[in-house]
């Protein structure tokens, strides 16, 4: 119980303060989930992310319901998820029963300009720690270019990115594998 | 049984919107034109919400959505249908994957999955630059001084140092800038 509540707990927090969507998150994840509790590793942390992609619904519940399966199962799934709601629905419905103006306000839009530059700066850090541990070889950077350029450039879908990687990882170093 | 259809608008929606917050976007245009619960023009001001406050958009747009049409129940019920088929789906992957996850198929396939997770949240990273600090917009049209943010630049590059050398809480850093903002606005 102990456990799960802290499970809760933790993603609670990080869902107070998550502003900008899914892989601004990431940084909180890693500070929170790697480097303080030791509940997962970057690698693993990418993989939900790629999985995140490619099934249905919000990324930052899905790698919720991921992490909370890996710590207690089910109920920690669903725990971790509650915990990721939890703050933004109240938060949301305080503002749209009482606070009707509130993204026009001008002191909430100063605040948010700040904010901004800082989800700015997080989202790069986060990206150079992950960059080694993602990126191990030649495949690796061609796979990463290609997306890169096709996500900034074209309207295809992510999931279909993270799958066709998928394969192609499949393809690749199986062959590598049955060679040597 | 206004509950069960916003329940059910939004589990279809959860479950067919692949790949983040704003992929639910098609999906409640689609919805405000079918039912009449919400105008295209609440859709505007419910993204400006959703990216003012904490919080995954795709659930605070449901959140919000939900109250609007029947309270807070309503947007209880909202919620809970659009994360519910993630929660679902994210469960049987992750049962899987325990079960395969020394298979050396899923081991290849990862490590092709990993560089492509890595250059979705690079561009994810790139895209929220070039709405803040830089606007390539303005670098085409070839108005270069409206093309850069220059007190937001010197702000990342400071922050960017401060998170380098102290290595605190990012809650601490993502307060400082709300501060820095309401003070200066960038």
């Amino acid at each position: 119980m102990k456990k799960l509540f802290e499970l809760f707990w933790t993603f609670a927090k990080m869902g107070a303060v998550c502003f900008g969507g899914g892989y601004a998150m990431l940084p909180l994840l890693e500070r929170e989930l790697v480097t303080k509790r030791g509940w997962t590793t970057q690698e693993e942390l990418l993989d939900y992310y790629a999985i995140g992609q490619c099934t249905p619904g919000v990324i930052a519940v899905n790698v919720s319901t991921f992490i909370g399966y890996k710590r207690c199962g089910i109920v920690g799934a669903v725990a971790a998820t509650t915990g990721m709601v939890f703050f933004p629905v109240i938060i949301i419905m305080i503002i749209a029963g009482l606070l009707r103006n509130f993204a026009e306000n001008v002191y909430v839009q100063r605040a948010l300009s700040g904010i901004a530059v800082c989800v700015c700066v997080l989202i790069a850090d986060a990206v150079s720690k992950l960059w080694s541990k993602s990126i191990k070889n030649k495949f690796g950077i061609i796979v990463f270019a290609v997306v890169l350029l096709l996500s900034l450039f074209t309207d295809i879908s992510s999931g279909f990115f993270v799958l066709g990687a998928g394969l192609l990882g499949i393809l690749f170093f199986g062959r590598e594998g049955s060679e040597k | 049984m206004i509950y069960l259809r916003l329940f059910l608008e939004f589990f279809k929606t959860g479950l067919l919107a692949v790949g983040g917050g704003l992929a639910t976007l098609p999906f409640l245009r689609e919805l405000a034109a079918k039912t009449g619960w919400f105008t295209q023009k609440d859709i505007i001001h419910m993204i400006a919400v959703s990216e003012s406050t904490p919080g995954p958009i795709g659930v605070n747009m449901s959140t919000y959505t939900g109250f609007t049409v029947k309270g807070i129940l309503g947007g209880l019920t909202s919620t809970f249908g659009l994360v519910l088929p993630s929660v679902i789906v994210c469960i049987c992957v992750a049962a899987v994957l325990q079960k395969f996850k020394e298979n050396k198929t899923v081991e290849n396939a990862f490590n092709g999955l990993r560089p492509a997770s890595m250059a979705l949240i690079t561009a994810a990273g790139i895209s929220v630059i070039c709405g803040c600090l830089v606007f390539p917009n303005e670098i085409i049209n070839g108005n270069f001084a409206a093309a850069f943010n220059v007190k937001g630049i010197i702000f990342a590059a400071i922050l960017l140092f401060l998170f380098k050398k102290y290595k605190k809480h990012p809650v601490i850093y993502i307060a400082l800038s709300a501060v820095m903002g309401l003070i200066i606005g960038f």
